[in-house]
């Protein structure tokens, strides 16, 4: 008898461990309609499958690992009231569903999906709209957000929240996401090892891309356009910024990239086209500009202080108002083999490099510098010609500020 | 007056340097749109010799216009027709004639490269505006020197010299006060300054126009403030008008008493 027991106990066990993961509906009329109904029902692994409907629900809670799955036009719908989904377990699998109607609030951050203090999560084809956070990651780990749409209706700062935000967390990967009309398209803070990939983040009512505090980070061919005042990286070290395209920021106050204590940083391969400011540059050190483009910007470089050893190697300046605005005379970067539209010098040798030293600061941009109202005189004769003399003989802007060796040619 | 103004008007439309201007500016918009096809590009460097080059021509042609016909003034004045009538129907043929050189010489190719489909038409326009209101500006202020001038190269040094000032001095003092009173709110001072010049006013009403007024920064947007609403641009509009009819007050006034 005890032998039998004990070959059935075995038995069960066996059954328990090759059980195959069950699917659980929900919809309308299945055996449950309700998503907390069924993720109470659940057990670890099961897969959730989300029929075409919409589900009026809010606070749910994860907290064993599952597969959730959106089915059609599977609705999750907040209705204003507060948190909708939280994951507090490892291995949660969501995809494919909507989100909407994220309550908001001035004292908690609501977000339309939390992972808390969790692995190996996936995030993919969600569409969230008509939200307060979007997607919060807090101190979670290891895991994917890949492909989703968040489409906020922001307007001020006060009362928005961001669309992917991760707080205290590593090795995470953010790719081909879509983040449109919230506060911070896109926001980091005290995370590391972090890869955000092919994203597209736009119309923002702040920052596309927001780091605060993360090292070791990297950002590749993402787009940032239209956002409020462009992408902030502040306070970090070794960020690799490679083959993004940050786009028509325009306004008074407003910057493709902004870099504040960055040290060590790496940015190649980038686009700045149609900016107030391409890069605004304040106390970083030791960074690479390798391989960018800067076009039609008001300022292609505008270097506020507290800046030494950089180096400008292979950029094409094309087109800008202004090449570099500089406001001290000490300079401790490194410009060459750039190309410069508006460089005016030749070639006797045809070595493709110009033989006059081009230098990228004007005599208008540091008497902007000083006195901002001067800017009225914007493309007039007399500063025309006062920039033309101080070309010649500089006084004011610091006179080994040069581009020793300009390229004759764009670099393609 | 309709007769006189219709004489010189075809007088100058059949001249050589009719022609040349009308073919400078076509040879400049046909190589302006051929190296860059982007119109709107186009305005903003057509801008630049726009505020320099359409003074400094209506300038010239003033004056030369009033030394070389003064032969035949004489010979009208002692005819029974009205003084005002002589030398408004002057005034008017010239600065006709260089404004219709300047929109055919620079409309025409931009219509060829397709104006009319472009959004900026209306930067288009505004530039052409601006252009003919220089024009009518700055002949009538030669004309003045030019009568109050008996020597013609007194004369022609005088007009040069105001070409000079509203083109490249003015800015000077501009900048010059502008940072020697940097300690002071400016916002008004900026936009009075720009005011009192037509050439500072036509640069600053196109700039704000092309969108580049975001980098005017803070001062843009005083600025944007102004010259953006339909008062400030219509105050803007009525400078130039002032500008136009006071120089033409004085020159008639000084032409109906003038001994010849």
């Amino acid at each position: 008898m005890k032998i039998a027991g004990s070959i059935l106990f075995c038995f069960l066990n066996l059954n328990l461990l090759f059980a195959q993961p069950t699917r659980i509906e929900v919809c309308n009329n299945c055996e449950t309609s309700r998503l907390i109904a069924a993720l109470q029902m659940a057990s670890r692994y099961d897969t959730i499958i989300l029929k075409p409907g919409i589900y009026r629900e809010y606070n749910i809670v994860i907290d064993k690992p599952i597969t959730l799955l959106g089915e059609g036009e599977a609705v999750i719908d907040g209705e204003n009231k507060g948190e909708v989904l939280k994951v507090v377990s490892d291995s949660v699998h969501l995809e494919g569903f909507k989100i909407i109607n994220v309550g908001t609030s001035y004292t908690t951050d609501y977000a339309a999906i939390r992972i808390e203090k969790s692995r190996y999560f996936k995030i993919r084809n969600v569409r969230l709209e008509k939200l307060f956070f979007g997607i919060y990651l807090e101190k979670a780990a290891d895991g994917e957000v890949i492909g989703n749409t968040i489409i906020g209706d922001a307007v001020e700062e006060f009362n928005s929240g961001n669309g992917i935000q991760l707080w205290y967390c590593k090795n995470v990967k953010v790719i081909d996401n879509r983040v449109e009309q919230v506060r911070d398209g896109i926001y980091l803070e005290f995370s590391d090892n972090i890869e955000i990939e092919n994203n597209i983040s736009s119309h923002n009512v702040r920052y596309g891309l927001h780091f605060m505090f993360s090292n070791n980070d990297s950002y590749r061919g993402n787009t940032f356009e239209d956002n409020g005042a462009g992408v902030a990286v502040m306070f970090s070290k070794h960020i690799n910024m490679s083959g993004n395209t940050f786009k028509k920021n325009w306004g008074a106050a407003s910057f493709g990239l902004l870099l504040k204590e960055i040290n060590d940083a790496q940015i190649i391969g980038n686009t700045f086209e149609e900016n107030t400011i391409g890069i605004n540059i304040e106390g970083s050190n030791r960074i690479q500009y390798r391989n960018n483009e800067f076009i039609s910007n008001g300022w292609a470089l505008k270097v506020r202080g507290a800046c030494y050893t950089n180096t400008f190697t292979d950029n094409n300046f094309l087109y800008n108002s202004f090449d570099i605005s500089y406001n001290s005379k000490i300079n401790d970067n490194i410009f060459e083999q750039n190309y410069w539209s508006n460089y005016s010098g030749y070639d006797l040798d045809r070595d493709g490099i110009g033989d006059v030293p081009y230098r990228p600061v004007k005599l208008f941009s540091y008497i902007v510098n000083r006195t901002p109202e001067t800017i009225v005189l914007l493309r007039s004769l007399f500063m025309d010609i006062i920039d033309f003399s101080e070309k010649v003989s500089p006084v004011f802007t610091p006179d080994n500020l040069l581009d020793a060796k300009p390229r004759m040619k764009r670099l393609l | 007056m309709l007769k006189i103004l219709k004489y010189s008007f075809f007088d100058l439309v059949r001249s050589r340097w009719s022609y040349v201007y009308l073919l400078f500016y076509l040879a400049l918009g046909f190589t302006l749109l051929f190296l860059n096809n982007d119109l709107s590009k186009a305005v903003i460097t057509l801008m630049n010799i726009i505020i320099v080059l359409v003074p400094l021509i209506g300038t010239i042609f003033g004056v030369m216009y009033y030394y070389n016909s003064r032969e035949f003034t004489e010979l009208l004045i002692a005819q029974p027709i009205k003084r005002s009538s002589i030398f408004l129907g002057q005034y008017l043929g010239v600065a006709g004639s260089l404004a219709l050189s300047l929109i055919l010489g620079l409309g025409i190719p931009f219509i060829f490269y397709g104006l009319f489909k472009s959004a900026a038409i209306w930067d288009f326009v505004l530039l052409l505006y601006t252009g003919a209101f220089l024009t009518f500006i700055f002949t009538a202020l030669s004309l003045n020197i030019a009568i109050y001038n008996e020597n013609r190269i007194k004369g022609f040094g005088y007009a040069i010299l105001m070409w000079l000032f509203f083109a490249v001095l003015y800015d000077g003092i501009f900048l010059l006060s502008l940072i020697i009173f940097e300690d002071y709110p400016l916002d008004t001072f900026s936009l009075t300054a720009t005011l009192l010049n037509p050439i500072d006013l036509s640069r600053t009403l196109i700039l704000l126009k092309l969108d580049i007024s975001a980098l005017l920064g803070y001062t843009g947007a005083v600025f944007k403030s102004f010259f953006g609403t339909l008062l400030g641009f219509g105050i803007s509009i009525m400078m130039l008008v002032v500008w136009t009819l006071i120089p033409v007050f004085t020159y008639l006034r000084k032409a109906r008493k003038k001994d010849f």
